[in-house]
């Protein structure tokens, strides 16, 4: 079975909510919508104080070409512009809308009839596709929102072989893309072949971890039905993390390594796509419905009830822990995100945004980092980094502040998966070093071309 | 509600530690120490839990009195190692108060003056071992036989270990002595003399499995050393089997397993990308082949190791892992 060439580990998977399915989260009573929910520029309000909106009402649209609009996941009237504390732990502008009944734009097909390519060819070329995708403010569903249709906009010379979706969820605890796929499979594929069809490509490639083997099953049963609009694989892999990084995945799938930064995964011949934000693109070309909503899997060892969930952006955080059975006493660390690479929050009021794929709650014991011992060189970090680096190495130099060193290590290349400090037996905190080795540096290339 | 953590990613650990490798390390060793028990009786017994103890207070004491480190490294497992491999590296009927001043070596010159775990360039319990081989060769070099009963200890009968009489027969030109060499299968089961820890082959062995199963090691290292030590070892017997010793025999014979298990392997003192780690065992293979050939010491295997051991830093500055993508890069 397939997978990464380099590194990798193995976290407990504790996939506490894989059987249950995704149920409608209620409607919150205040929604709010922060600016920044994807790289690049912020969105730029359009509406003020008082206005009426509807579901699906644009309320911010895109601050530039990689910007993404922001659109109302409910109806009522905007109560402010304002701030709000992200997942960033700052305070962001946002906007605050009340909710008033459940009233969506016309234009949205709410039917739960299934469109094939088959059904629209004619009308949806590529251009028409991209334009959509574009303005419904679709971004990576993944977590890093990197909005898609830059991704489908590629440098020109370069030759995209193939779409890859990524369903392999390898962050532990997190099952909303599994559960997507168990009940949302056509519309997936459909979104797979859209996406095809805008990048003009004959093969695409879906990459599922083999501890789903019923999404695998479900999903290979039906590529077939889809055999006239493109060509898709399902391809099961073998179970290490991180599987679901951009550059690992290419690797596990085609067999092809992204050179260093600033080379794309289309140098190669890929265009990555998470299968969330497949299914996002469905809906979006053939339901004209903007993304307004996501599933996210709200989870913990000592929640009552982990589920997922059908959630409209910018419901607080906590609406979904009162929903499985509210805040566990000895709740020590709220997450957004999976505990590889989520970011701990400041407070469970965190609105979900584009890029929310979980909310999971840490017991106090969990919380806790261990006290960090000597470095014993045990080179486990060098044998789990899966970009080939050396954790101890640049952890060293970040904390010695030689920056010209750590930029002659490759520092920029990671990609902060945290595997490092996850496998080192010294507790140490590598990648916290690391990371400020990476902006450091990063700086430092930044000035440099600045002046040249 | 409680205080919430708020900290950077990852937020889960594997759980590892390092007292869970110093102590899977220690349960590898057990089957060796057993057979060191079962041959060389009381003296293995006294000697290993002498040379235990006064490693885990010296390392302690310096600790407490002279770093004054307030994050005592002692119940990390790792003196109590040094202490079991430094018993595995001397005779069973060393006097006492050498294997005290090799802890005291071991721990205090080679581990703590450098900074303590983490910091030494040396394997303590090699470079102990080589500081008494030095300071006193005669009492270092006078094996007791295996199998003298129980309670043997300072009183055991002495004999020469298998390479010691192979160099003999060598340098004298007189093949007799070779006569008294023990068979392979004896050399693999320990019935020789040696160290206490380097006799039984087989025992080693199964400390290898262990480790390689539990992953507190990789294969990089022991087979690199075991694969050159059996190709250059064969090349030159291939040449003169008169004048160079069997590489079978060479295999099962002297310290070699036992360093290439759990010396050459130390964390500490060796390199940390997998290519430097292959570098780093033919380099300690071929340095022992020669100096157990030419060298004056009928046992090369703890000088390669300490050798190499000065080589890591300068290892680990030119044999990088393979970066991802680094083969496009070169396109």
């Amino acid at each position: 079975m397939k997978t990464f060439r380099i590194g990798g580990v193995h976290p407990a998977e504790n996939k506490l909510s894989a059987a249950e399915p995704i149920k409608q989260a209620e409607l919150p009573k205040v929604a709010v919508f922060p600016l920044s929910q994807h790289i690049g520029a912020p969105a730029k309000p359009i509406v003020q104080k008082g206005d009426k909106v509807k579901v699906g009402t644009m309320i911010a649209e895109a601050g530039g070409f990689v910007s993404a609009p922001i659109f109302s996941s409910v109806s009522g009237t905007v109560l402010k512009l304002d701030t709000v504390v992200d997942a960033s732990g700052y305070a962001k502008p946002a906007i605050y809308i009340t909710v008033e009944g459940d009233e969506w734009e016309e234009s949205i097909d709410r039917s739960s009839d299934l469109v094939t390519l088959k059904d629209r060819r004619e009308e949806l070329t590529p251009e028409v596709i991209k334009e959509k995708i574009k303005n419904a403010g679709i971004v990576g569903m993944g977590g890093a929102c990197f909005p898609t249709h830059v991704k489908l906009s590629p440098p020109p010379g370069s030759k995209p072989e193939w779409i890859i979706i990524n369903a392999v969820e390898c962050e532990p605890y997190l099952t909303a893309d599994h559960r997507l796929m168990l009940e949302h499979a056509d519309e997936i594929l459909v979104g797979v072949t859209l996406l095809m069809k805008a990048m003009n490509v004959g093969k695409a490639y879906i990459g599922i971890e083999n501890n789903k083997p019923d999404a695998i099953e479900l999903m290979r049963s039906k590529t077939m039905k889809f055999i006239h609009d493109g060509d898709i694989e399902i391809v099961p892999l073998k179970v290490k993390y991180p599987q679901g990084g951009e550059k690992q995945l290419i690797d596990a799938v085609v067999g092809r390594q992204v050179p260093a930064p600033p080379a794309l995964p289309v140098s190669v011949g890929a265009i990555l796509q998470n299968v969330g934000t497949a299914y996002a693109v469905y809906e979006a070309v053939m339901k004209n419905k903007p993304l307004f909503e996501r599933i996210v899997t709200v989870t913990g060892k000592s929640l009552a009830h982990p589920s997922n969930f059908l959630v409209r952006m910018g419901t607080p955080m906590s609406q979904l822990i009162d929903a499985c059975g509210g805040m566990p006493e000895d709740t020590g660390k709220i997450i957004g995100g999976g505990p590889m690479m989520g970011k701990a929050l400041l407070n469970a009021e965190v609105p979900i945004c584009k890029g929310s794929s979980g909310v999971l709650l840490m017991n106090q014991e969990e919380a806790r980092r261990s006290e960090p011992q000597p470095c014993i060189r045990c080179a486990k970090c060098v044998g789990a980094c899966p970009m080939g680096l050396e954790p101890y190495l640049l952890s060293k130099l970040a904390e010695n502040h030689d920056w010209e060193r750590a930029e002659k290590e490759d520092v920029v290349s990671c990609i902060e998966c945290g595997s490092c400090s996850f496998t080192c037996p010294s507790h140490r905190p590598l990648l916290d070093e690391i990371r400020l080795g990476k902006q450091t540096v990063l700086g430092i290339i930044h000035a440099r071309k600045a002046k040249a | 509600m409680n205080k919430l953590v708020v900290s950077l990613s990852p937020h889960v650990h594997s759980g590892d530690s390092v007292s869970k490798n110093m102590y899977g390390v220690l349960i590898a060793l057990i089957p060796a120490l057993l057979c060191s028990f079962y041959y060389f009786g009381l003296g293995a017994i006294v000697v290993t839990a002498v040379s235990v103890a006064s490693c885990v207070f010296f390392e302690w004491a310096i600790n407490k009195y002279l770093l004054k480190n307030p994050q005592n490294t002692v119940c990390d497992g790792s003196a109590i190692l040094t202490g079991v491999l430094l018993a595995f590296n001397v005779p069973s009927n060393l006097p006492l108060w050498i294997v005290i001043l090799g802890a005291l070596f071991a721990i205090g010159v080679v581990k703590m003056t450098f900074g303590g775990l983490g910091c030494n360039l040396f394997n303590p319990a090699l470079a102990g071992r080589a500081f008494l081989l030095i300071s006193f060769p005669v009492q270092m070099t006078t094996w007791p036989l295996p199998g003298q009963g129980f309670m043997t200890y300072m009183d055991a009968t002495t004999g020469a270990t298998p390479l010691a009489l192979f160099k003999q027969a060598i340098k004298s030109g007189d093949t007799s002595v070779l006569n008294d060499m023990p068979s392979a299968i004896d050399m693999l089961l320990g019935n020789t003399g040696g160290c206490m820890g380097e006799v039984c082959e087989l025992a080693i062995l199964i400390g290898l499995v262990y480790m390689l199963a539990r992953k507190i090691i990789t294969w990089h290292i022991p087979v690199s050393i075991l694969l050159t030590v059996f190709c250059f070892g064969g090349l030159l017997y291939l040449i003169n089997p008169t004048t160079f010793i069997n590489p079978m025999l060479e295999m099962v014979s002297g310290g070699l397993l036992l360093g290439a298990v759990f010396m050459a392997t130390d964390y500490v003192t060796s390199p940390m990308s997998k290519k430097g780690q292959i570098v780093y065992g033919v380099a300690i293979g071929f340095l022992t082949v020669v100096i157990r050939t030419w060298g004056a010491y009928p046992e090369g295997m703890s000088f390669a190791i300490l050798i190499m051991n000065a080589f890591v830093p300068l290892i680990n500055n030119y044999f990088k892992p393979k970066r991802f993508g680094e083969v496009t890069k070169k396109k």
